[in-house]
């Protein structure tokens, strides 16, 4: 079966018919071709697929594309303004928050919400915040610095 | 990873819902998608129908209902942690609802979602089961309310029936007096509890005068230790009073084992985890 769904993604809407089982983060990467949304595990455990849907960060594997049927959505190509890094890819940047860059987009997109939630977040808040977005690379140690220097300087999202 | 094929229905009321889910046997709801979704992707469910009903407004949120509070069962675990009427009368399943997975888990995971599914490894059954809360389902036929204790019949099934819904869950408003904790040991990879002891108790005066423990992930249901219970209320509000009881009273039948877990070893963590709780809902009584 086969459904139109209208959604707003990094500000532009789109109107698109998909197969009912189509996951969210295929949409995106394949009928929308937003690759910058990874798909790490595919088992909703890796958090690389992480978006913001409606104000709220979600693991777009595990959500059906017409689940989003209406939906205001942010990827991590909607993050930079004009070409200037959002101040939490500066400072994933800056802080070396990454290696491979796999996990990049999903840490970025969880972390974002982590900040505007909690602007004050304390270095275990920062740790838990991020329990859902997994790095074989960094260790995790800079990814938490970045996070913490990017709320430090008031991150906007 | 793509679930099989299915025809998909959005619902804009729960008279609707109830309406296509008679009209088309078989189908099951979807409400985050948190657990029904994996299990599509994996093919160990293929609905041929899912009725959506991610979006009935009528199902979400938290109201005060006389000396109870009603959840709606679309609201998801973050809004339930965050909650401030749930964080101040009824704290215990803020923080069990706070400990379940993740973030990103949490803003589409719905207690609603939770209960149905019935998995032994969840965060809510045994905390609701502690609280002594009612599940309200609604058919085309009328209403009913199920207590908590007779809701998981066993591993991954409920007393929902094939042409229910479930609205909402009701819990106590917990007075002064009455302390409540949640604590649970996770699996290091999925999140999920290998054991959760949720401990609900009242102290008058330094002596026991009502206690609940129940535990997740142990069995394939939630336990409820009534036998500890029983060995507690009345006594002395002592650390003894509760090792005693836990070591002589606490009884695990069929406990789940699996790679990371043996039943041996999960009988063990309920007996030291429930110690735990019932001393910290002791301290939080105040
Ligand atoms: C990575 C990961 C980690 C997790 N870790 C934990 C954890 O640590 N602890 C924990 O407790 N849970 C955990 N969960 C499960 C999570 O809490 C699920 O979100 C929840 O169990 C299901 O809620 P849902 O709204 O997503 O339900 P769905 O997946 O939409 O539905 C689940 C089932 O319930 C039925 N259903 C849903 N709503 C209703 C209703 N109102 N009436 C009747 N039937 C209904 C559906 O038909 C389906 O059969 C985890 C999930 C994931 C993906
Ligand atoms: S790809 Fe979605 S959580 Fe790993
Ligand atoms: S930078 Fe390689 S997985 Fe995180």
């Amino acid at each position: 079966m086969r459904v139109t769904i209208s959604v707003e993604v990094n500000g532009t809407k789109h109107e698109r018919e998909v197969e009912t089982r189509t996951l969210l983060v295929h949409f995106l990467r394949e009928d929308l071709g937003l690759t910058g949304t990874h798909v790490g595990c595919e088992t909703s455990l890796c958090g690389a697929c992480t978006i913001h849907m409606d104000g709220l960060a979600v693991k777009s594997c595990t959500q059906l594309a017409v689940q989003a049927d209406g939906a205001k959505i942010t990827t991590i190509e909607g993050l930079a303004d004009n070409g200037n890094l959002h101040p939490m890819q500066q400072a994933f940047w800056d802080e070396h928050g990454l290696q491979c860059g796999y996990c990049t987009p999903g840490m970025i997109m969880a972390a974002t919400k982590l900040v505007e939630d909690n602007p004050q977040a304390t270095e275990r808040e920062i740790r838990e915040g991020l329990k859902g977005n997994l790095c074989r690379c960094t260790g995790y140690h800079n990814i938490v610095k970045a996070v913490a220097a990017a709320a430090k300087a008031g991150a906007p999202s | 990873m793509y679930p099989a094929e299915f025809r998909y229905h959005r619902a804009s009321s729960v008279e609707e819902a109830l309406d296509l889910l008679d009209r088309n046997p078989g189908a099951k709801f979807l409400a985050g998608g948190h657990s029904l979704i994996p299990m599509m992707k994996l093919r160990l469910a293929q609905p041929e129908v899912l009725i959506d009903i991610g979006r009935l407004d009528e199902l979400a949120g938290v109201s005060a209902n006389g000396d109870s509070l009603s959840i709606g069962s679309l609201t998801t675990h973050s809004e339930i942690a965050s909650s401030p009427e749930l964080r101040k009368h009824c704290p215990i399943l803020a923080e069990a609802a706070s400990k379940i997975a993740d973030p990103q888990v949490r803003n589409k995971g719905t207690i609603g979602g939770n209960l149905a599914h019935a998995d032994p490894a969840s965060d809510l059954p045994a905390v609701l089961v502690a609280l002594g809360a009612t599940i309200q389902l609604r058919s085309r036929d009328g209403a009913r309310a199920v207590p908590a204790s007779d809701f998981f019949v066993e591993l991954l099934t409920t007393s929902l029936a094939e042409n229910e819904i479930m609205t909402a869950v009701e819990v106590p408003k917990l007075g002064a007096g009455t302390g409540s904790t949640y604590l649970k040991v996770e699996h290091p990879a999925s999140g999920y509890a290998v054991c959760g002891a949720a401990a609900v108790v009242t102290v008058e005066g330094g002596t026991w005068t009502s206690a609940s423990l129940a535990f997740n992930g142990v069995t394939a249901t939630p336990l409820a230790a009534l036998e500890v219970v029983e060995a507690l209320i009345g006594s002395d509000a002592t650390d003894q009073a509760i090792d005693r009881a836990v070591e002589s009273r606490l009884s695990v039948p069929d406990p789940m084992s699996d790679l990371y877990a043996s039943g041996e070893y999960r009988a063990a963590l309920a007996a030291a985890y429930g110690k735990r709780a019932l001393k910290s809902a002791r301290d939080r009584a105040g």
